[in-house]
């Protein structure tokens, strides 16, 4: 049972996402989880103002339907498949967070400092939050697709757009966390 | 009927990636300060197997459940799209921690606030959609 409510290791965790990949194209589907923003568009009338979201979102169902699972997996595996065990950081990146006012680093899936009442209700709390989103939704959606569509499944198809695209994530992110997090929490 | 093998396979997906702790702040963190192997380690074993199962799916000519052959639809060539919007992606990936699967596998753990970071996505994906012809691609 150990086995279960403790973290997974990468070697288990890795070939089961390329199942959840596996499991959508064999039930006929590509497992692109970004796609679902544009859907949530089309749903609230976006296709008044951009072709872009005129589509038939009834196509879309099966997607958001695994929308709906993930949310409902991401309840159980907390509330019946955890313990109490903390994430495994490198103790030096306990140390380099704990610098930039981050306490407990490891202790829960994001940090109280970033998702807490408190901090949503501070302005800069609520500004990176709204900021985070909008790259997210805007990156996605120019760069055709997330870590689910790209990274997982283009590079498992062998696709040079898809590699682009992850080498782009990759810059972005080593840009954020090593030059501008500091900068937002050294403020 | 229809919609319970999707329930399903988001469930799945939601159990895995809140086990394997790929849905941590602190992960994608530790991954682009070249901290840890653990986010490499999944996301290699995860295209590793990707790759065996589409090699095999096509020697084999593996049917999907619809009776057609297994494949993944082409993305369009390009260059520009891909490297800015994937950089522009990935500065909000390292901010919120969460790419778009994970931000409602987080909500479903909890994390109510994620819900200010979904509607923002909504609306970034939004935006793209209105000035999308206007943006080089």
């Amino acid at each position: 049972m150990n086995y279960i409510l403790n973290p997974w290791p990468w070697y288990v965790s890795g070939p089961l996402i390329s199942l959840v990949m596996a499991l959508l194209l064999y039930f006929g589907k590509t497992f692109g989880m970004s796609s679902n923003l544009k859907t949530m568009c089309t749903i609230a009338g976006a296709g008044k103002v951009s072709n872009f979201f005129k589509l038939n979102w009834k196509e879309q169902s099966w997607n958001l339907t695994v929308v709906l699972g993930a949310i409902i997996g991401g309840f159980i595996a907390t509330q019946f498949l955890s313990n109490e065990s903390i994430t495994d950081l490198n103790p030096t990146t306990i140390t380099e967070l704990k610098q930039l006012g981050f306490e407990n680093a490891g202790a829960t899936l994001v940090p109280s400092e970033m998702y807490n009442l408190e901090a949503i209700t501070s302005t800069k709390g609520l500004l990176l939050l709204i900021i985070g989103g909008l790259l997210v939704g805007f990156g996605t959606r120019y760069a055709n697709g997330c870590t689910s569509g790209h990274a997982i499944t283009g590079l498992s198809s062998l696709q040079k757009s898809s590699l682009i695209a992850v080498i782009g994530f990759f810059i972005g992110g080593l840009i954020m966390t090593n030059f501008i997090l500091p900068l937002i929490f050294s403020l | 009927m229809k919609y319970l093998k999707f329930l399903l396979v988001g469930i799945l997906f939601g159990v895995v990636l809140v086990k394997s702790e790929a849905v941590s702040w602190y992960r994608i963190y530790e991954m682009f300060r070249f901290q840890s192997f653990h986010m490499y380690g999944i996301i290699g074993t995860a295209i590793a197997s990707g790759i065996l199962f589409l090699q095999l799916s096509k020697k084999f000519n593996l049917k999907n459940s619809e009776k057609t052959n297994i494949t993944v639809p082409k993305k369009e060539n390009g260059f520009v799209q891909y490297i800015v919007g994937g950089t522009i992606f990935g500065l909000g990936w390292a901010l919120i921690g969460a790419c778009p699967g994970p931000l409602y596998i987080i909500l479903g753990t909890g994390v109510y606030s994620m819900i200010i970071v979904i509607a923002a996505a909504v609306l970034g994906t939004f935006i793209y959609g209105v000035i999308k012809d206007k943006l080089p691609h």
